[in-house]
Order: structure tokens, then sequence, then C-alpha cells
């Protein structure tokens, strides 16, 4: 952290809607009315007892503006809440909420996320991230982006081909376990890679599912937090830095926005039991574990991760999410969370959540 | 919680096509400007918050990332806040929460519309599944709302042709403003087409191209500032449903139970006495009365009064709008952004030909979507 903080915060609970290939039947406000009740209740927390509710989505997967305005019907606004943002992943809008709670004067907040990628094509959709200007008109889609750079990784020598797979294949297999994933199963590495490329060198199984879904997390701070009586996940550091966009300015091989990240959240700062990556691309995986600086024995994305379940703005919260599960259920003392934004990942967050309180001053 | 000051302010000169400059260069215009207000350069902010209205507006998808190579983004924390037409105020919110909460000492906070790059209106009006449509875009959403305002409030017809024509005569005193109208009277509001009755296309914001900045700060760096600060008072913003039979969307709760809450934090109890200036969100003229009753300045159905009476007009007691407000320039992503640097200007004493004299306390007022969303900020010369 840059300067002393005064609040711990932990989250208390989280809830997510199963992703899907494509929601047909349910609106965005039906997505998330099961989620942020089952979070709220999941919580302890009265739902006008709520300090702060921030939530994160983007209006070009819905196609429409001001899509959040609508999803705020979810949440049951009446009498007039605090309420803000993010066009970013729910991840985003998390980092808000914390910054929100350090002033003091509320105890807890409600950050929700939604995302629709069934209902545009997605590959062209994201293309409209990239400068306007010169890099846009020439439509890269954000697949094509991604083999850039698992190109430019395989050619460093870091990543093979079948490392990838192995990524691939232990990530559906760890998602058998988990009843939210979307694509979850056992697969075995030389089949995949007898597989064709879909853009070379990435085939089918490099790449995440598109995904719709929803998910919500409700956070509590100081006093309140050291009164809970259940095993809370406490956020110990988070941080987020960006890249430049433009692709040629940056070393796609590496994330020093990651690594930076870490660094302010004080990842290093103890041992990691498990870390929760955004890596939506398998290769993107062995990028981020090295930025993250996470060793071999950390158990890395038992949800599955991003492969087994990718709805977009609502993926980052989401390894938010499973990470802080794994401190609420025991299984873990200390975890990392990581959360992606942008072409190639140019902007990143990390987040160290733990069972103690004590935060790394 | 920690003190937050502004230490410096820009923006660009708006008009209807800023075909000079690209998104970068924009918002460059405004950031730089900004900088060399407060004496600092990019390399001595920690993090950089942008705000704007939806992203069909330029055609960009989550423009944040686009532009973190301009803003001298790289390698920082960067956020982008939407919240509806609000979002100018709740990027500034947010900027300056990440120095009160004592995350970062300097913040550089950016909100722009470059409406010329595609048609607002069209955005506006898509069809959804299940919804009546919008239709022409927001006038045909509040017009309703006014036509309701007048009848509740027996308003004269011609008050908001007087805000009109106020807010034009203030806007030739702003350097930066998108319209300058010298020629602005009644009777040219009065002859001007009806858009959506009761709104003429006088009464009625540009669409603008523009941008503005501020560079928030911590006690220790506001010391060190060239020129006096901003310190911010308070800072407040409220939500509300928008499928809701309870809503009262003439004078909304939301915005009630905002400014309620501004008040309190700033130990506000008469706020038409104790503040100076205000500058508040009026899209369309209209709202200036309706605003004045909902912010607490006047009583309920007697807003208008203060514009017939001259209360709101540069020299009259409670100045509104002395930049020339949202109808003399209108980038809709920045728009609340410059009611709130206006406000700040004010209270530096920096707002040049339209400074109101001796402002002390300053309200900036931004609301969005169909009166649901609202963000609000009181600045203040002296530190709190």
């Amino acid at each position: 952290m840059l300067r002393p903080l005064t609040r711990d915060v932990a989250i208390v609970s989280f809830a997510e809607m199963p992703a899907v290939r494509r929601e047909w039947e349910r609106d965005e406000v039906e997505m998330l009315v099961p989620v942020i009740t089952e979070a709220i209740e999941g919580s302890g927390i009265g739902r006008k007892e709520i300090g702060f509710t921030v939530s994160g989505s983007s209006d070009f997967l819905t196609g429409r503006p001001f899509s959040f305005v609508i999803a705020l019907d979810a949440v049951g606004a009446w009498p007039p809440i605090e309420e803000s943002h993010v066009e970013m992943d729910g991840a985003f809008a998390l980092y808000e909420a914390w910054v929100r709670l350090q002033h003091g004067d509320i105890d807890t907040a409600l950050v929700y996320a939604f995302g629709r990628s069934s209902l545009g094509e997605v590959r062209d959709v994201l293309a409209m991230q990239l400068d306007p200007y010169y890099v846009a008109p020439l439509w890269p889609d954000s697949i094509s982006l991604a083999a850039l750079q698992a190109r430019a990784l395989l050619d460093s020598g870091r990543a093979t081909e079948h490392a990838m797979a192995e990524i691939a294949a232990r990530s559906r297999s760890r998602a058998r376990s988990n009843p939210n994933a979307q694509v979850a199963g056992a697969f075995d590495v030389d089949a995949l890679l007898a597989e064709p490329y879909l853009v070379s060198p990435l085939r089918r199984h490099d790449c995440p599912p598109i995904s719709d879904g929803a998910c919500a997390m409700v956070l509590v701070a100081g006093d309140r937090a050291r009164r809970a009586k259940t095993q809370l996940a406490w956020i110990r550091g988070i941080d987020h830095r960006i890249e430049p966009h433009a692709l040629g300015a940056r070393d796609l091989t590496r994330s020093p926005s990651t690594a930076l990240a870490a660094e302010r959240a004080g990842v290093s700062a103890g041992a990691v039991d498990v870390a929760e990556i955004h890596a939506p691309f398998t290769h993107q995986e062995i990028i981020l574990r090295d930025a993250l600086g996470l060793g071999p024995d950390v158990d890395v994305n038992p949800s599955g991760g991003a492969l087994a379940a990718n709805p977009l703005m609502v993926a980052g919260l989401t390894r938010v999410g499973a990470a802080a599960r794994k401190i609420m259920d025991g299984s873990a003392r200390r975890a990392v969370a990581h959360a992606t934004s942008g072409p190639c990942l140019q902007q990143n967050l990390v987040a160290v959540l733990a069972a103690e309180p004590e935060a790394v001053r | 919680m920690n003190r937050c000051a502004v230490i410096g302010i820009g923006q660009t000169k708006h008009a209807s096509k800023r075909d000079d400059v690209s998104l970068a260069g924009l918002v460059r215009e405004a950031a730089g400007r900004a900088l060399e207000d407060a004496g600092l350069r990019y390399a001595d902010i920690d993090a950089v918050v942008l705000g704007k209205a939806p992203d069909m507006f330029e055609g960009v998808m989550m423009p944040e990332l686009y532009l973190a190579d301009a803003l001298g983004a790289a390698g920082k924390p960067m956020l982008r806040v939407h919240t509806a037409g609000s979002v100018g105020g709740s990027t500034a919110i947010v900027a300056a929460g990440l120095v009160r909460s004592g995350v970062h000492r300097r913040v550089l906070t950016v909100a722009f519309e470059k409406q010329s790059e595609s048609d607002a209106m069209w955005a506006l009006s898509p069809r959804y599944p299940f919804q009546p449509p919008l239709l022409a875009g927001a006038g045909g959403y509040f017009a309703p709302l006014i036509r309701a305002y007048i009848r509740r409030s027996g308003a004269p017809a011609e008050v908001g042709m007087q805000v009109a024509v106020k807010d034009r005569r203030h806007a030739l005193a702003n350097p930066y403003a998108h319209l300058h109208l010298a020629d602005i009277s009644l009777e040219a509001v009065r002859a001007s087409p009806m858009l959506w009755d009761p709104i003429r296309y006088l009464e009625t914001c540009p669409s603008s191209d523009g941008a503005c900045a501020m560079v928030l700060a911590d006690e220790d760096a506001a010391a060190r500032a060239p020129a006096p600060p901003a310190w911010v008072r308070a800072t407040a913003m409220r939500s509300e449903p928008t499928m809701f039979a309870g809503r009262d969307q003439v004078n909304p709760r939301a915005g009630r139970d905002c400014a309620a809450e501004l008040y309190r934090q700033a130990g506000i109890t008469d706020p038409r006495r104790e503040i100076d200036v205000a500058e508040i969100y009026v899209p369309f003229s209209w709202f200036e009365p309706m605003w004045m009753e909902n912010l607490g300045f006047s009583p309920e159905n007697e807003g208008w009064k203060m514009t017939v009476e001259g209360v709101t007009a540069l020299g009259g007691a409670l100045p509104v709008n002395p930049s020339g407000g949202v109808l003399s320039t209108n980038p809709i992503g920045a728009s609340g952004m410059l009611r709130f640097a206006e406000a700040a200007l004010q209270v530096r004493g920096r707002a040049g030909a339209h400074q109101v004299e001796g402002a002390r306390v300053a309200l900036g007022h931004a609301y969005g979507g169909g009166s649901q969303f609202f963000a609000m900020w009181i600045v203040g010369s002296e530190r709190p």
C-alpha cells in the first residue's frame, strides 16, 4: 500500500449464477435478483443496512446504453441508496467499494456484476475496445490478439503448446467440482493437441467459453467485521495497474502491471495456498503466474478459472469470490485473486485474502 | 477521513465538432491545463479516474483502455466510472474518495464526451423488449415531467425561456462555453421551434465535444500548490430505481436525500443563505426551478420565483450556472464534472469574467438517467 490504511475490510458472502452459453429466458434484472438476494442473505446483513452499492458491467455487451440503470432495479434501491458503477469488470467495483469503506463512515458494501457475452459476436465486439483510429478499423478480434501474445510467449521459450493444453485439461478437470462452471470434464492432453488450430497457435481448448453470468458480494469493515460469527475472507491488500494500450509498446510475454499490483497488494509477504487467476487464455496463466511470483506448490484455479466460465465483466470478480470461498470454508489460510481487463492483459488487479484480519501495513 | 482539495482545473474549448483533435487529444487538452494549473506533470499523478456517459456516444468500448497512454496512466491505477448523466460528478467523487481514504495523494480525474463521433439521439433511443420506446432521446423523456411541474406549480410559461436567456448571457463571459449567442432574447427563444412541448429549441442543451479535468490532492500536496485550492467539504451520491411506481420523477427523493446528506456533511442548515453560488445540471431550461426546489433552495412549487426575481442570475443573491451551464455546453459525460469544476473555480476566485464576487462556498450538482442518479459536492475556500 502507498499509505497506511486504517480499516480492515472483509468479504462476508459471495453468490454467483451458474454460467451458461446463452441466457435466453431472463433479462439482467432477473439474472441479478437471485444472486444479490443470496449474497445479502448469506451476509446476515439487512438489505437496508448496506452502506454503499457498486456494480460493474459493459454497455457494449448488452448493445444498449445505460444497461446498469435497469440492472439497479435488482437491488431494491428504495429509499434511495448511495450507489456507483464502473464500466469495467466487477473486480474494479470491488476496489471502489474497498476504498469507500476506508472512509470510515459506513461499514457495509454490496458489489455486483453482470455480463451477457452471448448477445453479440463477442470476438468482434471486443475489437471495439481498441484504439479507434489506428487499430480498431483493422478489426483484430480478441482471439487473434491473444494468439499474437501466445505466439510471442512460445517464441520466448517460456511456454509450449503441450503446457498450454495441460492448463486447459487441468482447469476443466478442476471445474468438475464447481457447480457454476460451464465447461468441465476430463480431457486428454494428447487428444487436445491433435485438434486443429482455431487461430494459430491457439486451439479451441486454449480459449475461454462464451458465457452469460452474474455475481454479487457483500463486504464488511471495522468492528462490524470483527463481530462476525462466520469465517470471513479479509482483504489484506488490493491494487490494480494499467499498461500502455498500444500493443507495440508492450512486451506481451510479461505482465508488469500484474507484478506491480502484486507487490503493492503484498502477495509475497506470506505463503499462498490458493490463487484464482483471471486468465481467459491458457498461455495467459503462464504469464500471470510468473508476474504474481507464484511457486509450483500454489493451487491455481481450483474453480476451473475463466477457461471453465468467462462471463465478461463478471469473471474477474468471480475470481475474488472463488478465492474468498476457499478462505471461508477453511481450506485455505491465504489466497491470491487476480482480475484482468483489456486486450492481452492490459489492466490487472490483484487482491490478497486471508483468514486473519491483520493487514499488511 | 483525510482532507481533499482541488488544486488544478482544466477544460477544453467546447464545440459541436472538435474535429481538430482525436479522443486522446481532447482529453489531453483538459488534463494538460489541469496539471498546469496545479503546477504538476503527469509523473506526479498517483492514479487516474476517467468518466464518460455511454460508450455508444463515440463507439469505443471502455475507452479508458485506449486513453491510458494519453493520460499518462501506464503503471498507475486507472478507474472508469459510468453513472449516466451524473457521471461527471460521480467520477470526481470517486477520485476524491481515493484521496480522502488516504490511498493516494494526487489523483487526476477526467471526464469527456465527443458527441460528434456518433449520434446521441440514436444511442439514447434503442428499442428494448417489453419496455415503451424512449423515442427522440432525453427531451422526449423529460418533457412530460416538465409539464407536470408547470401544472403542479402554476409557474408562468415564460420561466423556461427566462432561464434559457439567463444561462446564454452568462456563457458570453465564459470563453470555454460552446454557445456564445450574443443576440439571445426572450423573443428569440419564443420564436424557436417547439421540439418536445414545452421545450423549445433554444431551451435545450447543445450537443458538444468537450472534456474537463481536475487534480485532487491531499492536504500536503494542496499546501504546495501554486494557486489557492478549493477544499472538498462534502460529497454525496444517491440513486433510486427506474421501474418503481412510488417515484416522484418531478421532485425525486434521490435528489432530496442527496442534498440532505450533502448539507449534513458540510454543516449547512440554510442552503439558500450559506451557499454563495451553484452550478446545477440544467439540460432543459425548466430544470432550474425544478432543481431549486429539489435542492432545498426554495419551498416546493416556488422555485420558479427565484428565476423570475433574478435571484439565480449573476448579481443575484444565489447565482446559478454563472458559467452558462449545460444549456450552453453539453459534452454529456463531462457536463457533471464541469459543474463540479466551475463550483471549485468560483471558490478559488479563478472563474474570470463569470466570477461571483466573494464566493466562498459553492455547490456542484449533476443528475442522470431519468432523474434516478444524483451526484453533488460542496467546495469551499476555507480548509474544513
